[in-house]
């Protein structure tokens, strides 16, 4: 899910590492020991090592669903293939990102504490051109056939970048936007049409500040729909043009900035305190990455029942998220397993379960069974608050991760100090 | 063995943070061979001073170091001597120590539901009173000015201050001087002040020296209660360092050294102040006010605190019905409907935190109390104080965590130390040999030092004298300190976090990460279960004495 895009933020700290331990003796970096890595092509072999071993999964903790739901996998994979998967859970992916470096820098190649990651977009990127994530392993799991990756190109690209098999799909994440229909009549019907709903509605709407992942996504979102032509967006952000593409976007912004909560004053921290001013009746209007959170919410009783959930009609930002494995990891054979496991058609039926995580399958619904199919049908949410199902066309691709730190500094610099 | 101790501290404390330090100096300076800048120059401040609101941002944290002791000083001393030898004092000072346990983050977000737009204080109002259906589109969290920052923060730091006082005050007599006094004719709260007030402020100045650092650099409260546009300094440092843009880490290695010299200049601009108020206060004693202002004085002493410690007791009460709460709408003056579910869906994860928890505060308190009874065993066989050395000590509290406890971390594991709870209970210890010394010092040197003379003079040995006369006598401190570096162990986050590998989790740990998205009543139960942990062990540091005591009424302590 979108949340671990949150984790995205740890370029810095890849290369913090670099140099802090070149200021504090930097001791010899040894060859990696492929040798003795599982080859995930072997699948028999693979499981066989993983019997009996220790597995620290490192995701993001803050969302007590996700938490519970890997309380069963780990219980799963405990019974099907005798694995102590613990689940450590982080206020920050970069966090974990952080300890994978100090351990490259200090030479540990083969003794890392993290075995298994939640992570996409700038985390993976920086992870990967670093050479910190062990691969190509993704592509062998059996289970990956299930995503059927040939007619669904968009699980082997996460933001922009190749995956190349140096981590697995999990689940799938759109934005949307969900609105209290006791407070308003309707929702604005794309992210450019907000600024007149808000001239009906002041007051009404707010997003989380960059750079929480939330609001850049806002950012995103917003500029994707202002802009005429999204090609550059795609390529690594250029200095000479920024400011003539992000143009309309600072003045939708500018325009939009009074009529919201507080008059733009203050902002929300993330996605939760978004949240939890509709619940608290102070705005009407939010989004959210999680295109199931109002349903979820209104089933957990922390939303009221008339929220209603609510696609962006031109279009709306989709990624996905994974699962990698750092190229020092102690339990690499578990880390497949479980990834392997995570993909199966329970663990991802039960993710789809609003009563368990409510999240999008990242699997191919349409390659399985009759009966797998029915069953998936079965647990789709009929609940009012539920999303409609996005259309083909619907999905707006992430841009390049470069945007991210480019469009979180410029909004900085023009609302960060007031 | 006990002339190593205070050596053996310097270097505990010192060596970790001087080589976490060492990482951001050079890069603040301009020198980071990684990204090819190896020319040092001024560059980087150069840009940190030309960052939008900087200036803004710095001012925040300073005010907030200056006047959230001021605050909280008159709040106390205003409180002690209006209820000085009464017998209601006695029940609110109970309250005061396990209100001590509360973390800042757990407070912080209890009072944030108080005050807010949609908060309990103005569900109690609408709509019978205002008319509102819906919350009102009010400023009041995350005010420019950090004014509810400020609010949280002087609530958590009147019962620290409290407490300290409590802890001094026996050592000075306090009714003999006022009585004293009250023969010349004062009316007992100028008695007080003028008499009792002089004589506690010096017991006092590093306690209030700890809350400057504390409140000038903080970052949970200031997330939580603070301004954001822009945010205090300390705010902006975490942000910097977690900055995918490279270059943005020499800006957070200058702004931490920045937020440093912000912390020594509140500090230094205090005692400037005191030496100025100083002289002010003994003009005014001299001049003999014996009865003015009297009434003011005592409505105001007490009433301040009953606003201020109730405001802190109704902030954990509404954590408290958060935990059990269903939905709650505004403006409804109590949730709809009340349910377990939050607490079951905590049993499932709980044990491993729990006893991660208890195994590292045990383990670094008992550390830091015996490092710190040592240091201080010896400073009085050696008969000076050797404040100088002791001073630094309090360099893990004044150099902003984040800046050295990365370079730290990567220290550890070139040492191929493997991360577990021995290596996360050694990073505690930084935390809380500081304030173990903090609440144990004082009491310690005002021992009276007849008791060892004249143990010395019946023959005893200065290993007996200690054993029989000064520890017997120092327990109920003693107890008071272990209580507090049990709740300062139980409120690290980044540095259980960072040399943990995240694998050591804790009370806290799992706290901070579900505050990232739980809602209120999630946030809520894991906060009550944080609190729960340190308030018991004031609960037995307060119990225990009285209890071994039970027969020996002057021995019992001075918590209560």
């Amino acid at each position: 899910m979108n949340r671990t895009s949150r984790t995205t933020r740890s370029n810095f700290r890849i290369r913090y590492w670099l140099l802090a331990s070149s200021l504090l003796m930097t001791l010899g970096t040894s060859n990696t020991l492929w040798a003795q890595s599982p080859n995930p092509s072997d699948w028999a072999s693979v499981v066989q090592k993983a019997h009996d071993q220790a597995l620290y999964f490192y995701t993001w903790g803050g969302d007590q669903q996700t938490n519970d739901y890997l309380v069963w996998v780990a219980q799963r994979v405990a019974e099907e293939y005798s694995i102590r998967m613990t689940h450590v859970r982080l206020s920050d992916t970069a966090d974990a990102v952080s300890r994978i470096l100090a351990e490259k820098q200090a030479g540990n190649t083969d003794r890392g504490a993290v075995d298994l990651l939640w992570l996409n977009g700038e985390n993976f990127a920086n992870l990967k051109n670093n050479d910190l994530l062990f691969g190509p392993w993704a592509e062998q799991l059996p289970n990956f056939a299930l995503v059927n990756a040939d007619a669904n190109p968009g699980v082997r690209v996460d933001f922009t970048v190749p995956v190349d098999g140096y981590e697995s799909p999990w689940l799938r994440a759109h934005l949307v936007f969900y609105y209290d229909s006791a407070y308003v009549d309707s929702p604005p019907a794309n992210v450019a049409a907000l600024l007149a709903w808000a001239r009906q509605y002041p007051g009404e709407f707010t997003y989380p500040r960059p750079p929480d992942f939330l609001g850049t996504t806002f950012l995103k979102q917003a500029l994707l729909e202002l802009t005429d032509d999204p090609d550059p967006l795609y390529r690594p952000v250029n200095e000479s043009n920024f400011s003539t593409i992000t143009a309309p976007l600072w003045g939708f912004l500018d325009a939009l900035h009074p009529l919201l909560l507080r008059q733009g004053r203050t902002f929300p921290a993330n996605g939760p305190e978004l949240r939890r001013l509709v619940a608290d009746g102070e705005i009407a209007l939010a989004f959210s990455f999680n295109p199931t959170e109002a349903v979820n919410s209104v089933i957990r009783n922390e939303l009221p029942e008339s929220v209603r959930t609510h696609v962006p009609d031109r279009g709306a930002l989709a990624n996905v998220s994974f699962v990698g494995i750092p190229l020092n990891a102690s339990h690499k054979a578990a880390a497949m397993v479980t990834a392997n496991f995570l993909l199966s058609v329970p663990a991802q039926l039960r993710a789809q379960d609003p009563q368990h995580l409510g999240g999008t399958p990242v699997i191919d619904v349409g390659t399985l069974s009759p009966a797998e199919q029915a069953q998936f049908a079965a647990s789709r949410q009929s609940h009012p608050a539920a999303p409609p199902l996005m259309t083909a066309s619907q999905p707006l691709q992430e841009p390049h991760p470069s945007w991210i730190d480019a469009l979180e500094q410029a909004w900085l610099t023009r609302y960060g100090s007031r | 063995m006990l002339r190593a101790a205070p050596w053996l501290m310097f270097g505990l404390l010192i060596m970790p943070v001087l080589a976490g330090l060492t990482a951001i100096v050079l890069p603040a300076f301009g020198y980071l061979p990684a990204l090819q800048q190896t020319e040092p120059g001024l560059m980087v401040w150069r840009e940190l001073l030309n960052t939008p609101g900087i200036g803004r941002s710095a001012a925040l944290s300073l005010s907030a170091g200056l006047l959230t002791p001021l605050l909280s000083l008159l709040l106390v001393m205003l409180f002690l001597a209006s209820t000085s030898g009464t017998r209601w004092a006695h029940a609110m000072r109970r309250l005061v120590a396990p209100l001590l346990a509360v973390p800042h983050a757990a407070a912080a977000f209890g009072l944030a539901f108080l005050i807010a737009p949609s908060g309990f204080a103005l569900r109690l109002l609408s709509p019978e009173l205002t008319g509102w259906q819906r919350p009102p589109d009010l400023l009041i969290l995350n005010d420019p000015l950090g004014l509810a920052m400020m609010l949280g923060l002087v609530l958590k730091e009147i019962p620290f201050l409290l407490l300290m006082a409590l802890a001094a005050l026996p050592q000075l007599n306090p009714d003999q001087r006022v009585t004293m006094a009250r023969t010349l004719g004062y009316r007992p709260i100028l008695a007080w002040l003028w008499t009792v007030a002089p004589a506690l402020y010096p017991l006092l100045r590093l306690p209030l020296f700890a809350v400057i650092a504390f409140a000038s650099a903080t970052v949970d409260v200031a997330l939580i209660l603070g301004p954001t546009l822009p945010p205090p300094l300390s705010v902006r440092i975490i942000g910097w360092f977690s900055d995918p843009d490279l270059n943005r880490r020499l800006l957070a290695s200058a702004a931490a050294l920045l937020q440093l010299a912000i912390t020594l200049s509140a500090i230094g601009l205090w005692i400037v102040a005191e030496k100025m108020i100083a002289r002010l206060y003994r003009k005014l004693l001299l001049g003999g006010i014996r009865l003015s202002g009297h009434a003011l004085l005592n409505v105001a002493g007490k009433s301040l605190m009953v606003i201020t410690l109730g405001a802190l007791l109704l902030s954990l009460l509404l954590l408290v019905i958060h935990a059990f709460a269903g939905p709650w709408r505004f403006p409804a003056n109590l949730p709809g409907s009340w349910t377990s579910q939050h607490w079951l869906s905590v049993g499932s994860v709980l044990l491993a935190p729990l006893s991660n928890t208890l195994l590292l505060g045990l383990m670094s308190t008992v550390l830091a109390v015996l490092l710190v009874v040592a240091a201080l065993e010896h400073e009085s066989r050696q008969g000076k104080a050797t404040t100088r050395l002791l001073w630094a000590i309090y360099i893990p509290l004044l150099v902003p965590q984040v800046a050295f406890l990365y370079g730290l971390t990567l220290l550890l594991e070139q040492l191929r130390w493997q991360p577990g709870l021995l290596l996360v209970g050694f990073a505690h210890s930084l935390f809380v040999v500081p304030y173990v010394y903090l609440s144990l010092a004082e009491p310690y040197r005002r021992l009276d030092p007849r008791w060892q003379q004249l143990s010395a003079t019946l023959g005893a040995s200065p290993n007996r004298t200690w054993w029989q006369i000064k520890l017997p006598m120092l327990m109920a401190p003693i107890a008071t300190a272990c209580a507090v570096g049990l709740a300062v162990s139980i409120g690290q986050y980044l540095a259980t976090l960072l040399t943990g590998a995240g694998r050591v989790s804790t009370l806290t740990t799992e706290a901070v990460a579900l505050a990232s998205g739980g809602t209120r009543s999630t946030i809520a139960v894991w906060a009550l279960l944080q609190s729960a942990v340190p308030m018991l062990g004031f609960v037995l540091a307060i119990t225990l004495p009285r209890f071994w005591w039970r027969n020996r009424r002057d021995m019992r302590g001075q918590l209560t």
